[in-house]
């Protein structure tokens, strides 16, 4: 009985799926939680991952688990060489449809070379969690 | 119908993804597609597990993905977490605890949000595990938190259930509790290299084998496991793997039977009956207490035209 006071707008939107990942060596995933966590009361399921993830291990859960999105956080400066790669895999994978954004600590000069990588936005400090939701509903493929 | 499910056996992993999506959204075209998909079930192994949040279930899991890929075995995981009541969000973690197999072709996870009752997350979850199945996993595992009425539901339509318990369950009177411990087929005393381990398993095993409401049934077997070292893991697989042949017993197989046609009746009556026109206005009446919701859910399922 514990779901009766569920919304009965279960009609509504099926829930974006969003994989959560911390690629590379960086250990500091506070940031990467508070997302996961701030998604998750803004309607999404957030697949979290964990730390220290390589390009292929991102790439293998997401397309087991069939994400809309692909959401990394990125804080070591090791950008340039595991993001670019992360797209890469996932189009050899076919999972082309899948949104991929990152955010964390990426100089400017860095955003631009990565969005011509195939990357979505790139979003750093000062973000609030609602641009980012709002981001990735105006963004995400949406399947039925 | 069946061709999508030849690509299945094919073992490639996209399309049983998109399948899987589209069970859990509750896709309607799929309804047809049902009988074919169950038929090119191959007769994995349903497994399922529950226990306490923070017993160690994923970490336990985990381990026996390893000990049944040293076996030669493929693995299917579903992992099942609540959702929100209020934002319908959800947080999957299960996958942390098990990166460690994620680039094994031979292992495929998959976390499932709840999403509320009235999608049937039962009857999802089985057709889910009937698609890992057709696509050539065995055994295939579900994992619930053992939190509520509905996730212990899961686990019992699993052919095999194991209950993770910790040494710091309780005293004996928790024990005899009913609940989560009945529905046990196998259960595994998790964080075993923790003080009282041994002692808990004994409590357990004391209690378990005098205990009402099974008696017709062995007692389950209890073991002492430490996911994060590996220890008993063999064991477990190997008890898990001895249920086999005691669940596919006519009798268990009826049983469970009639569990998944009720469940799936109760889960087919409540969608239906949400898609009644008076659907709102009748709930309204149980909220305005002018009606009880047993005329109530009489009224829905009665009416013939909707």
């Amino acid at each position: 009985m514990s779901q009766t006071d569920a919304p009965d707008t279960d009609t509504a939107a099926t829930p974006i799926r969003v994989l959560i990942a911390k690629p590379g060596l960086d250990g500091h995933d506070r940031g990467a939680k508070v997302l996961a966590r701030g998604l998750r009361d803004e309607g999404f399921e957030v697949i979290y991952t964990g730390l220290r993830q390589t390009p292929e291990m991102i790439v293998d859960a997401a397309e087991q688990e069939d994400v809309d999105v692909i959401g990394m956080s990125i804080l070591s400066g090791a950008h340039m060489a595991l993001l670019p790669r992360v797209v890469e895999l996932a189009r050899e994978r076919g999972l082309d449809d899948v949104l991929i954004s990152a955010g964390g600590i990426i100089p400017d000069a860095d955003v631009a070379k990565l969005k011509a990588a195939g990357l979505g936005e790139v979003f750093g400090p000062g973000t609030s969690i609602g641009q980012i939701a709002r981001y990735f509903r105006e963004h995400a493929r949406r399947r039925t | 119908m069946s061709e999508p499910f030849a690509e299945l056996a094919s073992g490639a992993r996209r399309p049983l993804a998109r399948l899987l999506t589209r069970i859990e959204n509750g896709d309607a075209s799929l309804r047809p597609e049902l009988p074919a998909l169950f038929a090119a079930g191959r007769g994995a192994h349903l497994v399922g597990m529950t226990g306490p949040p923070g017993s160690g279930k994923s970490t336990l899991v985990s381990a026996l993905i390893g000990e049944w890929r040293r076996r030669g075995r493929r693995v299917g995981v579903l992992a099942v977490d609540p959702s929100s009541p209020y934002t319908r969000g959800a947080i999957l973690g299960d996958r942390i605890r098990m990166m460690e197999h994620a680039a094994d072709r031979d292992v495929f996870m998959r976390s499932m949000a709840a999403r509320g009752e009235l999608g049937g997350l039962a009857a999802t979850t089985w057709i889910a595990a009937a698609a890992l199945d057709a696509a050539g996993y065995d055994p295939v595992l579900v994992e619930t938190v053992g939190a509520g009425q509905s996730e212990i539901e899961i686990a019992r339509l699993a052919e095999t259930t194991v209950v993770v318990e910790v040494p710091e369950m309780g005293d004996e009177v928790q024990a005899i509790k009913a609940g989560l411990l009945e529905v046990a087929d196998v259960i595994a005393v998790n964080k075993g290299d923790r003080p009282g381990a041994d002692r808990a398993a004994r409590q357990l095993r004391a209690m378990l084998s005098t205990a009402g409401g099974r008696l017709e049934r062995q007692p389950p077997p209890i073991l002492v496991t430490t996911a994060t070292t590996g220890e008993g893991v063999a064991a477990l697989a190997d008890a898990v793997e001895g249920h086999r042949a005691t669940a596919r017993t006519p009798g268990l197989a009826r049983e469970r039977a009639a569990n998944q046609v009720r469940r799936a009746i109760a889960d087919l009556a409540a969608g239906r009956a949400a898609e009644d026109r008076e659907w709102a206005a009748i709930l309204q009446k149980v909220a305005d207490r002018e009606l009880d919701p047993i005329s109530a859910a009489e009224l829905l399922l009665d009416r013939p035209g909707r």
